[in-house]
């Protein structure tokens, strides 16, 4: 159980980077591309994240921990800051204020998009977005991970072995009849399911899920949830999503947040019954 | 899904076909020239030969330009500035060669140089002197200034309409510089007067011939170099900019090095254009960096159909052709219809003469298409 | 009533006696001797008569002839074959003789100069005090004592301040150059004439630098120089400034429209250098339904552009434009083809040559501030009127119910259409009213420059810049863009030459961009991220 906001101050100081890393604090360090040192207790460090846009605070003071191999979900009314979380783990927008460490050495508020990317972050969006002139098996392809310099790109033959690779994924997500379609002209779910292959053939430590269900028949659902749940283990695994009863079936450690910042975290029966978690979706259907 | 290399390039079919046609046409065209007399019906005059080196130097520029707008989504308004550097830099080697046969017959200085009063040659003219340097100045100056801008460009994210507005810009202030005699490149009238390539006389039929071969030996090898490229990984992951540039880069591209790259050899190939074209037509100015040649170059390639390399091949030389008509038979309208070709490709044929071409084969063969055509291409989806 | 007719025949009498004075001298300019005609001359300008600026004015323009059968001295015109003569003081008809028969009064230059001041000490007198210091400004560093003398005379009675300065000066220059003056009576007149920018002023500070012996005097002088130079260097920064300002108006008018249908719209109109030479052409047309009318003619030639720059904008919005939306690539390639398409129209209709298009005699001139700083009337205008037509157009985004929906729809195109507006009137309108700026550009441009069927595309590429690198969407930046790109080109333009100062700008838009992709002031909002 990770849950630093519930311990003492004084046990939870220990946890937090600056702290313990003090050194590291103090003047630039150099920031190694690509190398991620996952020693440490968790994969993720995101602490006193602000983000404002024109005064607006989509995240407010935000501060979470994410360990190896988790699989967390992450709920919350529209405007929480869902959205605008993952952007910054993933380099898209820049924190007003706060550090976000990927592993012990990785200060993601200064790498870019790729660099995340290639460190190991992958993401699905929420809107499916492949590359809809590329075959099934293209988008695949693209996002497989090795070498993605334009050389290597232009010169490097594809293996045998990657291509099984890529197969046994397509085959994961049900789509390797669909192998040589254009992704555009797949079904709304299909996509959903590309694009968590194409997230898969990155090989992240870390994964996250802008909302995997939307369009999805109820069996497409069933396999979303078995699928991240046993990604969660070798990889961690972040959801955010809207629907509750899926998430019930898959979570162990739900976060909520609103208003930018973590209102509670911990089982999802506790969070559930939280007072104040009730409060904010009070008006919300919670269940939906 | 394949991944071409070399190889492969050269033996598809549409590679067979295109270099089949354009060597059966250049062939034919250079025996008519070069063996049938004079007075006969069937001879081809020299200024048929020379007409049509000059198309398949265009149609080699409008591949450079497909290469980027049509594979890499990038739509540049300074091509012409890369065709006319590789003209220039071809066009100093030329100068170099007219040696004491100019007007005031100077053997170390061309003639503006001693108009203007100078007294020696510029250091940037020194490697004008050999053929193999000059060979390298033609890839080197459009290569290495679509490197230094693409690299400031793609770094820094401008793309877009911004990108085509300061393309533009280049080669607008090009022109301008090109303009001025300080420059040393013979402002406004240019480098002409070309006597000789390689100590062949210019003015000959066989020396024309072989340009012209010349001419459609480059293209042939800049279409299977694209071809190869376009089938690549590499094409696949340039397209994957074009469609989504910021999805690309979370799947750990680094999106700039790909349009750099792509960028800067289409300007290597556009340079190697104008080099070609330029001992064809016997002058070089600074007219043409004129932004007005880039971006009918641009309606070259929309008119064929993007991204199909050949398509750009054909719009060049149908365009052209349609010009050389146009301005012979009623030299006012010919802007009406350039204009007017400009509207038309936009608003009807975005896919240009190719895509009407396969939209046709594929009603007559009346099988439904495979995939529905995806919305339009100018807006990818993007990540939210 | 008698007393009138006495003072009536005084006056007569008086001209009368006058007149005789006046043959006589007229009679003088006959003479071969320069310094007989001096004479006459300043006899001439000295008897006051209405008649004598014509004799003059004939004398300069070699309308002032002998009539050889009759030895006399007449006005004389070039008329079919010979000259059609009038007498110089009555004006009454004398008749016509063959070309060899009268030849032209000769003068040189000292008689030349000599009626230049004769009529500046005329002048001196004049009620309007503009027209007094431009008399005293030219007599500076005169030392004719005839024309000094006039000086001190107007001096005594002058009241405005500013024309008594420039007889001070021109007193004080006489007294520098005079070698008998004292030395401190120099060095007081060095000390008045230290601020003055008159080019006499230099010159005899120059001469009394290298000409003294008293060290004090050299000090002075020397003193004085270095303060001349530094305000005239002043005056010439505002000079630059005037022309950068000027220039800027001009980038301001022709990028405004633009930044609307750009910015606003974001449709890349490449046709738009077109809609301001559509403009100009207006104005040429106007001029020529109205040729009597070239003071007012702008007055309607500024809405008539307006209307037909719209007109082809809304009739470019509703046949090409409105296929394009969200596609602004194609949007740039099309209206490039309508740009050729207005281009070769035009040039067809009105041929290629240039047009000339009349200035009215009002933006003619200009406001001299002093020798070396003066405000031409027709960029001084044109600086207000460019702000002027920005004003208005933010007055019309803000209070009208078309800016209302405009605005709207630029922000958000999608809720603009669920709050019911019309998108495909507001398009229609909006592109209009950016085109027909674009036309009012066009008549102010016609002012400044040549009508031609180029004129727009001389204007587009820096218009783009203008816009880009205000930031797109922001009214005020392209304010400040034009302004900042005119003043910059203007003060790189003395070091590198034009064309370069424009090279150097461009590289440094090109650069700009590349770090500011969004300009100066970029557009905020998740709208302007996609």
């Amino acid at each position: 159980m990770s849950r630093p906001d519930s311990l003492p101050n004084a046990v939870r100081d220990t946890f937090r980077r600056d702290q313990v890393f003090s050194p590291l604090r103090s003047g630039v360090r150099p920031v190694q591309p690509g190398e991620l040192d996952a020693r440490g207790k968790y994969i993720l460090y995101m602490e006193e994240i602000t983000v404002s846009f024109d005064g607006f605070k989509a995240l407010n003071d935000l501060t979470l921990y994410i360990e190896p191999g988790e699989l967390r979900c992450i709920i919350g009314p529209n405007g929480a800051g869902k959205s605008t979380m993952m952007d910054v783990i993933t380099g898209k927008t820049r924190p007003d204020h706060g550090t976000c460490y990927f592993g012990q050495t990785l200060d993601l508020t200064r790498l870019s998009e790729t660099d995340i990317a290639t460190a190991g972050i992958g993401r699905k969006f929420q809107k499916p977005t492949v590359f809809p002139e590329h075959t099934a098996l293209e988008n695949l392809e693209l996002a497989m991970a090795g070498p993605k310099g334009p050389w290597q790109a232009l010169l490097a033959p594809i293996t045998g072995e990657q291509r099984d690779w890529m197969a046994s994924t397509l085959d994961t997500v049900g789509l390797l009849a669909e192998r040589d379609r254009p992704a555009g002209a797949l079904s709304h779910g299909q996509k959903q399911w590309l694009e968590i292959a194409m997230v898969l053939m990155q090989k992240p430590r870390l994964l996250l899920v802008d909302e995997p269900i939307a369009g999805m028949t109820r069996q497409e659902v069933e396999r979303t949830g078995e699928l991240l749940q046993s990604l969660a283990g070798e990889h961690s695994v972040m959801v955010v999503e809207h629907d509750m009863e899926f998430i019930r079936s898959i979570a162990n450690t739900v976060t909520v947040l609103h208003q930018g910042s973590v209102l509670a975290e911990g089982r999802m029966q506790d969070v559930q019954n939280d007072a104040k978690v009730i409060e904010v979706y009070l008006g919300e259907n919670v269940e939906s | 899904m394949r991944h071409s290399d070399l190889k492969t390039a050269l033996t598809d079919r549409a590679a067979k076909v295109f270099i089949g046609v354009l060597f059966s046409a250049v062939i034919l065209v250079a025996l008519l020239n070069l063996l049938v007399p004079v007075d006969s019906a069937l001879h081809v005059s020299s200024y048929t030969v020379t007409l049509l080196g000059k198309y398949l130097c265009y149609a080699l520029l409008a591949l450079a330009l497909d290469l980027v707008w049509g594979f890499g989504g990038i739509l540049s308004l300074g091509h012409g500035a890369f065709f006319a550097l590789g003209g220039y830099a071809m066009g100093m080697y030329l100068m170099r060669q007219i040696g004491d046969r100019g007007v005031y017959g100077n053997p170390n200085l061309p003639d503006f140089m001693v108009f203007l009063n100078w007294k020696e040659l510029p250091w940037y003219w020194q490697a004008s002197d050999h053929f193999g340097l000059t060979l390298l100045l033609v890839g080197l100056a459009p290569g290495l200034l679509a490197f230094v801008f693409g690299w400031l460009a793609f770094r820094s994210r401008v793309t877009g309409v911004y990108l085509s507005i300061i393309t533009q810009a280049l080669t607008y202030a090009l022109m301008l510089a090109f303009f001025r005699n300080e420059f040393g490149f013979g402002g406004n009238n240019g480098l002409t007067d070309f006597k000789d390539i390689l100590g062949f006389s210019l003015q000959a039929d066989s020396t024309r011939v072989a340009l012209l071969i010349a001419t459609a030996l480059a293209l042939a090898g800049a279409f299977v170099l694209c071809r190869w490229i376009t089938g690549s990984r590499l094409g696949r992951v340039t397209l994957a900019v074009r469609d989504g540039e910021s999805r690309a880069r979370f799947l750990g591209y680094r999106t700039e090095h790909y349009k750099l790259w792509i960028f800067t050899l289409s300007a290597v190939l556009a340079g190697i254009a104008g080099a070609l074209y330029v001992p064809q037509v016997g002058i070089i100015n600074p007219g043409e960096f004129s932004p007005l040649n880039s971006i009918e170059l641009v309606v070259w390639v929309a008119v064929g159909g993007r991204a199909t390399l050949y398509g750009a091949v054909i719009g060049a030389i149908l365009v052209n052709y349609g010009k050389t008509v146009f301005t012979g038979v009623m030299p006012e309208a010919w802007l009406f219809a350039l204009g007017g070709l400009f509207v038309a490709v936009t608003v009807f044929l975005p896919q240009g003469l190719v895509g009407l071409a396969s939209d046709l084969l594929k009603r007559k063969r009346r099988t439904p298409p495979t995939a529905p055509q995806t919305t339009n291409k100018e807006s990818p989806h993007e990540p939210a | 009533m008698p007393r009138v007719l006495i003072l009536l025949l005084v006056l007569i009498g008086a001209s009368g006696l006058a007149r005789a004075d006046l043959h006589e001298a007229v009679a003088g300019l006959g003479s071969r001797s320069f310094d007989d005609k001096a004479q006459a001359i300043e006899q001439i300008a000295r008897s006051g008569d209405p008649q004598a600026t014509v004799i003059l004015d004939a004398l300069e323009s070699r309308e002032l002839v002998e009539d050889r059968a009759n030895q006399r001295i007449v006005l004389g015109e070039k008329g079919g074959d010979g000259w059609v003569l009038k007498d110089p003081i009555s004006g009454e008809a004398l008749g016509t003789v063959g070309s060899r028969d009268a030849r032209p009064v000769v003068i040189n230059n000292r008689l030349r100069e000599l009626i230049h001041n004769l009529r500046a000490v005329a002048a001196l007198a004049s009620a309007n005090p503009l027209e007094r210091r431009a008399a005293a400004s030219q007599l500076v560093g005169n030392d004719d004592p005839v024309v000094l003398d006039a000086l001190r005379e107007r001096q005594r009675e002058e009241d405005n301040p500013l024309v008594s300065g420039v007889i001070d000066t021109a007193l004080n220059i006489a007294v520098l150059r005079n070698p008998d003056t004292e030395l401190a009576v120099r060095l007081n007149a060095i000390d008045a004439v230290a601020g003055s920018l008159e080019p006499a002023v230099r010159n005899v500070l120059r001469d009394r630098f290298s000409e003294t012996d008293a060290s004090s005097e050299k000090r002075a002088a020397q003193k004085a120089l270095a303060s001349i130079d530094a305000r005239a260097e002043r005056y010439q920064m505002a000079d630059t400034l005037f022309f950068g300002l000027s220039l800027g108006s001009v980038l301001l008018l022709a990028a405004i429209g633009l930044a609307i249908t750009f910015g606003v719209m974001g449709v890349i109109n490449m046709a738009h250098g077109e809609l301001i030479m559509l403009g100009a052409y207006t104005t040429y047309m106007v001029q020529q339904i109205f040729p009597q009318g070239h003071e007012w003619s702008l007055l309607v030639a500024v809405p008539a552009a307006f209307l037909v720059s719209g007109f082809a904008g809304v009739l470019i919005e509703r046949l090409v434009i409105r296929f394009l939306y969200g596609r602004p690539l194609e949007t740039l390639l099309a209206t490039f083809g309508v740009s050729l398409i207005l281009q070769q129209a035009v040039r067809l209709i009105f041929s290629p040559l240039n047009r000339t298009v009349v200035t009215p005699e009002w933006m003619s001139g200009a406001l001299q501030i002093n020798p070396v700083f003066s405000l031409t009337f027709n960029r001084l205008y044109i600086v207000f009127f460019a702000l002027a037509v920005f004003l208005l157009l933010q007055l019309v985004l803000k209070k009208t119910r078309l800016g209302l929906q405009v605005r709207a729809v630029s922000q958000n195109r999608n809720t603009a259409r669920g709050l019911g507006i019309r998108r495909e009137r507001v398009n229609a309108l909006t592109f209009g009213l950016g085109s027909g700026i674009a036309g009012i550009a066009g008549v102010a441009l016609a002012q400044l420059t040549n009508v031609g069927p180029n004129l727009g595309q001389a204007y587009i590429i820096d218009s783009f810049m203008v816009v880009v690198f205000g930031g797109v969407g922001n009214l005020w930046g392209t304010l400040t863009a034009a302004f900042g790109l005119g003043i910059a080109n203007k003060l790189i333009e003395p070091m590198a030459g034009a064309v370069l100062a424009k090279i150097v700008i461009l590289v440094f838009i090109i650069l700009f961009i590349q770090r500011k992709p969004r300009g100066l002031f970029p557009q905020r909002g998740r709208a302007a991220e996609e």
